[in-house]
């Protein structure tokens, strides 16, 4: 950090100490809120969840090789693979954003072309596992799989349609040699590590396990009442899995790995979740932002809320994992589910930060359609979303 | 001799560029160790997945922080 930025954050913070009126109510409240919604956070999501989520990440990180995905990234690689190979990859390759923009780049300039780089570009960041379990647990499965599965689909789809738009460029690119990270030499079967991380899936979802509606019967109210023995089992299981399968310095590398992405993404989430809880909010309490503006602009299921959400989630910078606290704010400040699903397929994957470094590597006329087909993409799915959710 | 850390910046490739100085320092051998952080130019060595190191134009690993021990070896000691 510079000296000069140094001063100006410690200026602005004074000022804002200063000036702020944090005796009047509406301040009291929303500053009341932040925490009241940490502590929601702190009590449901990160023992259950956020922390099952990040060894599964850690895990996928060590022990899934990246270089046999890469190689369908590569200019000879059939066309069907590399598109469907490139839609769900994001899950494998993208937990660290050290990968996504230089692979992006190198798949357009010396690989596959420009339609697999940016389903690979979409994908990426928008169907990470840690972001489809938080979202699938706080905002409801519903918009979790609608997530999920959005992400795959317009991967492809936004894929395909660059390739169509610019078909004649594709032939220009720089044929070369390509390197791809070394693959580690296997110490198991590839039965064996599934159900090492088939094993860990199932504690998260036992772990995070909801209460079934009252009322109700047959087997899901067996399993929440059975849900810490089956954890518990569960992480028997794994651990013998461990001992048998695993030596020493690959659990560490595992656990390296796992802290790896806590200390990144842990304290982006801690701020992401004051902001909103501040600016917004929990369900049901208001905060900072009056919940007026925000159902007037982005409640029911019109086309105008819908792009609106999508333009928003385009622009917007959201840090690792935030938006998932940001719109749990929005929606119990009364944004409908239609926008709701269209920004979560159009943010994480644009932001102006982000546009800024792809115009440079695919140029402007590229980038503006690209993010014109994702938010137009968004704005529709969102509609039809909440249509059939409304 | 002229060693390039590509990477965009992620801590990953800052500790590679790190481990790559100390190496340097150690084996005493006369080099440049250059961080290039640019997308194209990283894409145009051919790279897929950084932090990747370059020693005099020719690629030595890729996706990983190397050892120190890798490092030296690269360097001829």
């Amino acid at each position: 950090m510079k000296e000069r930025t140094k001063l100006l954050l410690i200026v602005g913070v004074f000022v804002a100490a200063y000036y702020v009126p944090w005796g009047h109510p509406v301040i009291r409240q929303s500053g009341l809120e932040a925490f009241m919604m940490l502590q929601e956070y702190a009590r449901q999501h990160v023992l259950t969840c956020l922390i099952p989520a990040f060894f599964i990440a850690g895990a996928i990180a060590v022990f899934v090789s990246q270089a046999s995905v890469l190689k369908y990234f590569g200019a000879q690689a059939g066309k069907f693979l590399s598109y469907s190979v490139a839609s769900v990859s994001g899950t494998i390759l993208a937990v660290c954003s050290c990968t996504v923009l230089p692979l992006f780049a190198g798949i357009y300039t010396r690989g596959a072309g420009i339609g697999p780089a940016t389903a690979f570009l979409y994908s990426g960041p928008a169907i990470n596992v840690l972001a489809i379990t938080l979202t699938a647990k706080i905002l409801g499965w519903q918009l979790g799989l609608a997530r999920a599965l959005g992400a795959v689909i317009f991967a492809v789809v936004t894929g395909l349609l660059m390739a169509l738009i610019f078909h004649k460029d594709d032939a220009a690119r720089t044929a070369g040699q390509i390197y791809v990270p070394d693959e580690g030499a296997k110490q198991r079967t590839l039965l064996q590590d599934s159900l090492y991380l088939l094993t860990m899936v199932l504690i998260l979802v036992s772990a995070a396990f909801a209460k079934p509606a009252p009322g109700s019967t047959g087997l899901w109210p067996a399993i929440f009442a059975a849900k810490w023995h089956i954890t518990i089992a569960l992480l028997i299981i794994l651990g013998l899995i461990l001992k048998a399968w695993f030596t020493k310095d690959e659990c560490k590398s595992w656990v390296e790995s796992t802290w790896g992405f806590m200390k990144q993404i842990f304290p982006l989430l801690f701020g992401g979740v004051i902001v909103a809880g501040f600016m917004l909010g929990r369900p049901g309490h208001p905060a900072l932002i009056p919940e007026q503006w925000i159902s007037s602009l982005l409640g029911g299921n019109s086309i105008w809320a819908n792009l609106i959400a999508s333009l928003a989630g385009a622009l917007m910078y959201f840090a690792t994992l935030t938006e998932v606290p940001i719109l749990q704010g929005l929606l119990g400040a009364g944004m409908g589910k239609g926008p709701a699903l269209a920004l979560l397929l159009a943010g994480p994957a644009l932001s102006l930060p982000n546009m800024l470094v792809i115009g440079s590597v695919m140029g402007v006329k590229k980038t503006a359609t690209f993010c014109g087909i994702i938010v137009i993409m968004s704005t529709i799915a969102g509609m039809i979303y909440g249509a059939v959710f409304a | 001799m002229n060693i390039k850390v590509l990477g965009p910046g992620c801590p990953k490739c800052q500790q590679t560029e790190k481990v790559v100085k100390e190496a340097v320092a150690e084996a005493g051998v006369p080099a440049d160790v250059e961080k290039v952080t640019d997308v194209m130019k990283i894409a145009g060595y051919g790279v897929f997945g950084t932090p990747a190191v370059v020693v005099d134009g020719e690629v030595k690993s890729v996706g990983k922080i190397p050892s120190k021990e890798d490092v030296k070896s690269w360097l001829g000691k």
